[in-house]
C-alpha cells in the first residue's frame, strides 16, 4: 500500500482544518447553504432524503486494517441518526413498505469507496480529523472535479497482469488532488486504471480509462480511451491514444481535462459530462487535446513529465509484503474439512471466492458482503472489525474494497486457506457466491439517496431470498445482475448481463429490466450497455421476471454455457418473451 | 491576492488598458499587447472556466499584467484563483475579507505545479 510521507499526512490534515473552519462558518450563518454546498461536496458530504451521507476516498481501492478499524468506528461512534431523524425516516419508508433502516454502517461502492448514511453535519469535521488520523479523507469523492481514481481490485497480484497500475493510481490522486483548475468542471470525471490482461475496472465506462501497457521492446506506457459513462445516455470510451508514454500522462490529461473545461456543456447537467462533448465534436475534439498537449509540451516545458525517481519513490510503497510463514496452525484450522457438506461449501468457496495469484504461493480471497438480511455491500461496525481481524491475521493487514461491493485479502496464504475459510464463516463473510447470481450490485437506492425514483434494497433482497440455494445457485453460474434506484446508475445496471433501473410512475416505483450489458471483464466481454425488454414491471413482478429469464436460459444453454453466452447466441426475443410472460400489470394502465 | 472592492472596481471600470473576457473566449485569440489589465468573469463560482483561462493567460502567453476575478468571487476560492494566475479579486458584496488571509495560510504546498509555481511537488520536492 502507498505509505503517507510528512507531507501528504500534513496535507490531510489541513484538509480537515480547512473543512471545520467552512462548517463553523456555515453553522455561524456567514457561508450560506448555497456557497458551502460545493464545498462540502468535494470532501464528500451529500445531504440526503433524511440525513447527510459521506462518501470517504478509498484510493483504488487499497484499505489497510488500521483505516478499516477506524471506519469501524465511524460506522459505531457517529453513524448514528438522532431520534427526530430516525423516525422521520422510518415512517416515511414504511409507507413504502420498508420495515427496517439500519444505522450503524459502512457501505462499499462500486467506485471502490466507503458511505455512510446518517452521520449529522455538526459532527462531520470531527469525522474528518478521525480519518485524516489514519490518512484518510473525502477529498474529490463528489462534486464536479476529477473523482477518486478506480482499479483493478487484483493490482499487483494478478496472474494476467502487465504492468501494476497502483504507483500510477496514486501518482495519478496526488496530481488530482485540488487542482486548482480543474475544481469546477462542467461535472464529474472519473478516472480508472487498469494494468492486466483482463479488464477488472469497468475501464471503458470512465470519463477516461487508461491501460498500461508494455511494447514488444519493453517500453511502458498508457492506451488512453475517453467519453465512457452510464446515467441517462450510455457511452463506451473511445480511443485517444493507441500509445502514451507512462511519463507523460500528467502532462497529457491536462490537456484532456482543460479542453473539457472549456468546452463542455454548462447549460444541462444531463449533457455535461465529457463523453457527451467527445460525441458531439468528435475528431475536433482531439484534435484540440493534441494541439493543447502540444504546447504543453513545446511552451509549457512539460513540467508534469513524472520522473523516473518519482515512480521508484511511489513504486517502493508497493512491493510485495515481506512474506512471513504463516503461524502453526492448528489440527482444526488446518485440517480440511470432513463433514462432506462442508467439504462442498468449502470446495464452492475455493472455486469461487478464491483467486490465484502471481505468486504461487498466495492467493486473492474475497469476503462475500453479500448476504440475506443485509443490503448489497453493506457491513457493520463489528463486521469491519472482523475484516480488519482477518486482514491482519491473514492478509498482511491490507484488504480491497472491490468495484463489486465486496472486500479482497490479497495476500492470503495458501495453506492458510481452510482456516480463513473457517473464520470468515464465523463472521458470516464465507458465502461461496461471487460473481454468482447474489454476487448483485446495487446503490443504496430510494431508502436512503435523494436521487433515486425507487428503491434497490428490497428488490435485491427479493431476488436474493429466492436464489439462497447454493446448488441451484452454482448451476446458474456466473452472472452480472445490477442494480439502480434510478438513471444515475450507480448500480450500474447498464454494464450487467440483467440491469434493473427504478423508475418512478404517478408516484409508485417501476422497474425497467434490461439484459446483455458488459463491463468489459472477460466473462461479459466487450464493454457494452444492455437493451431493454420492454415496458417497466412493478415491484412484485421483478423476481419473476429475474426467474423467467433464468429459467429461459437454463432451458436454451449448451454445456457450459454461461447466461450471458446463451443470451448473445440466442438472442433477445426468447428472453423478451419469457420477462413478459409474467408480467401482471400494464405500466400504461391505471393500478 | 489583492483584494478589491466593489467600489473600487467600479471607480476603475474606465481604465483604458483593461479588458473584460467573457468566459468562453479563447484568451490566445485577444491582441495582449498594451493591456495592463484582463478582468475575466464568474458568473457563478461553480463555474470554472475562468481559471483556464487565467492560467493560459499567465503560463502559455507569459502575460505579466493583471489578471482580475469578477462576478460570484467568495473567498474559499481565492487560493486556486491565485494559483490559475488570477492576483487580484473583487469579492462578491457579502463575502467577509476577515476570512480570507487563514486561507492563503493553511497550505504550505501543493501536489500539482500551477501558474504560479509551474513545478509538481515531486520535482521539486524530490517527493519528501
Amino acid at each position: 500500500m502507498y505509505q503517507y510521507t510528512a507531507f501528504d499526512r500534513q496535507f490531510v490534515a489541513q484538509r480537515a482544518a480547512q473543512y471545520r473552519d467552512q462548517l463553523e462558518r456555515n453553522l455561524a450563518g456567514t457561508l450560506s447553504d448555497d456557497d458551502f454546498r460545493p464545498l462540502r461536496l468535494q470532501n464528500g458530504w451529500y445531504v440526503q432524503r433524511y440525513a447527510p451521507m459521506l462518501r470517504v476516498a478509498v484510493p483504488y481501492g487499497e484499505l489497510s486494517s488500521r483505516q478499516l478499524r477506524a471506519l469501524a468506528r465511524i460506522a459505531r461512534d457517529y453513524d448514528q441518526p438522532s431520534a427526530v431523524v430516525y423516525e422521520t425516516a422510518q415512517s416515511t419508508q414504511g409507507k413504502l413498505g420498508t420495515t427496517h433502516l439500519p444505522t450503524g454502517y459502512g457501505h462499499f461502492t462500486t467506485r471502490q469507496n466507503v458511505q455512510f448514511n446518517w452521520i449529522p453535519l455538526t459532527r462531520s469535521a470531527d469525522v474528518m480529523d478521525l480519518l485524516a488520523s489514519v490518512d484518510m479523507h473525502g477529498i474529490q469523492t463528489s462534486g464536479n472535479c476529477i473523482r477518486n481514481i478506480t482499479s483493478d481490485e487484483r493490482a499487483g497480484i494478478a496472474v494476467d497482469e502487465i504492468v501494476d497500475p497502483r504507483p500510477f493510481c496514486e501518482i495519478l490522486r496526488q496530481w488530482s488532488t485540488l487542482h486548482p483548475e480543474f475544481a469546477f468542471l462542467p461535472r464529474k470525471f472519473k478516472i480508472a486504471v487498469s494494468g492486466a490482461r483482463e479488464d477488472r475496472a469497468a475501464t471503458a465506462w470512465h470519463d477516461v480509462g487508461l491501460y498500461v501497457l508494455r511494447t514488444a521492446n519493453g517500453e511502458i506506457g498508457f492506451k488512453v480511451v475517453a467519453g465512457g459513462g452510464m446515467g441517462r445516455t450510455p457511452i463506451i470510451a473511445s480511443a485517444l491514444r493507441e500509445f502514451l508514454p507512462w511519463n507523460q500522462v500528467l502532462n497529457y490529461l491536462e490537456a484532456v481535462v482543460r479542453v473539457y473545461n472549456r468546452w463542455g456543456r454548462r447549460d444541462n447537467a444531463y449533457k455535461a459530462r465529457i463523453k457527451i462533448l467527445i460525441k458531439a465534436e468528435g475528431q475536433r475534439f482531439v484534435s484540440e487535446v493534441e494541439a493543447e498537449y502540444k504546447d504543453i509540451i513545446g511552451i509549457d516545458g512539460a513540467p508534469h513529465t513524472i520522473t523516473q525517481h518519482e515512480l521508484d519513490r511511489v513504486a517502493a510503497s508497493f512491493v510485495p509484503p515481506a512474506l512471513q510463514e504463516p503461524a502453526p496452525l492448528t489440527a482444526i484450522d488446518g485440517a480440511l474439512p470432513a463433514d462432506p457438506k462442508e467439504a462442498l461449501d468449502y470446495s464452492r468457496w475455493l472455486q469461487q471466492n478464491v483467486a490465484p495469484h502471481k505468486n504461487p504461493a498466495l492467493r486473492a480471497v474475497t469476503l462475500s458482503f453479500k448476504r440475506l438480511g443485509q443490503a448489497p455491500g453493506d457491513a457493520n461496525a463489528s463486521q469491519l472489525e472482523t475484516a480488519a481481524e482477518l486482514a491482519d491475521r491473514f492478509s498482511a493487514g491490507e484488504a480491497r474494497v472491490t468495484h463489486d461491493q465486496n472486500l479482497l485479502l490479497p495476500w492470503v496464504h495458501a495453506a492458510q486457506l481452510p482456516a480463513l475459510w473457517r473464520a470468515a464463516r464465523q463472521a458470516g463473510l464465507a458465502r461461496a457466491n461471487i460473481r454468482l447470481l447474489t454476487d448483485m450490485i446495487a446503490c443504496p437506492g430510494g431508502d436512503f439517496c435523494a436521487l433515486a425514483n425507487a428503491r434497490s434494497i428490497p428488490i435485491a433482497a427479493a431476488i436474493s431470498e429466492r436464489y439462497q440455494d447454493m446448488d441451484e445457485l452454482h448451476d446458474l453460474g456466473e452472472i452480472d445482475l445490477h442494480i439502480s434506484g434510478c438513471i444515475n446508475s450507480c448500480g450500474h445496471h447498464h454494464s450487467g448481463h440483467i440491469g434493473i433501473l427504478g423508475v418512478d410512475k404517478d408516484g409508485r416505483e417501476w422497474y425497467q429490466v434490461s439484459l446483455g450489458g458488459a463491463d468489459g471483464s472477460t466473462l461479459s466481454g466487450a464493454a457494452q450497455a444492455g437493451k431493454v425488454v420492454g415496458p417497466s414491471f412493478g415491484a412484485a413482478e421483478v423476481p419473476d421476471v429475474i426467474e423467467a429469464l433464468l429459467d429461459t436460459y437454463r432451458r436454451e444453454r449448451q454445456s457450459g454455457e454461461t447466461f450471458i453466452a446463451t443470451f448473445r447466441r440466442v438472442g433477445m426475443d426468447k428472453f423478451k418473451q419469457a420477462a413478459n410472460s409474467v408480467r401482471q400489470t400494464a405500466e400504461a394502465e391505471p393500478a | 491576492m489583492k483584494l478589491i472592492t466593489a467600489t473600487a472596481h467600479a471607480a476603475q471600470s474606465e481604465h483604458p488598458q483593461a479588458i473584460a473576457l467573457a468566459n468562453d473566449a479563447d484568451p490566445r485569440a485577444l491582441p495582449l499587447k498594451g493591456v495592463a489589465r484582463i478582468d475575466l468573469h464568474f458568473p457563478k463560482f461553480t463555474d470554472g472556466r475562468a481559471f483556464s483561462q487565467a492560467f493560459l493567460l499567465r503560463r502559455r502567453l507569459r502575460f505579466t499584467g493583471e489578471i482580475r476575478a469578477v462576478g460570484d468571487v467568495l473567498i474559499d476560492q481565492l487560493v486556486q484563483m491565485k494559483r490559475s494566475g488570477f492576483d487580484s479579486a473583487v469579492l462578491r458584496t457579502d463575502q467577509n475579507p476577515d476570512f480570507a488571509q487563514r486561507q492563503f495560510d493553511r497550505y504550505p504546498a501543493f501536489y500539482q505545479g500551477d501558474a504560479e509555481q509551474p513545478q509538481p511537488h515531486f520535482a521539486a520536492g524530490a517527493g519528501a
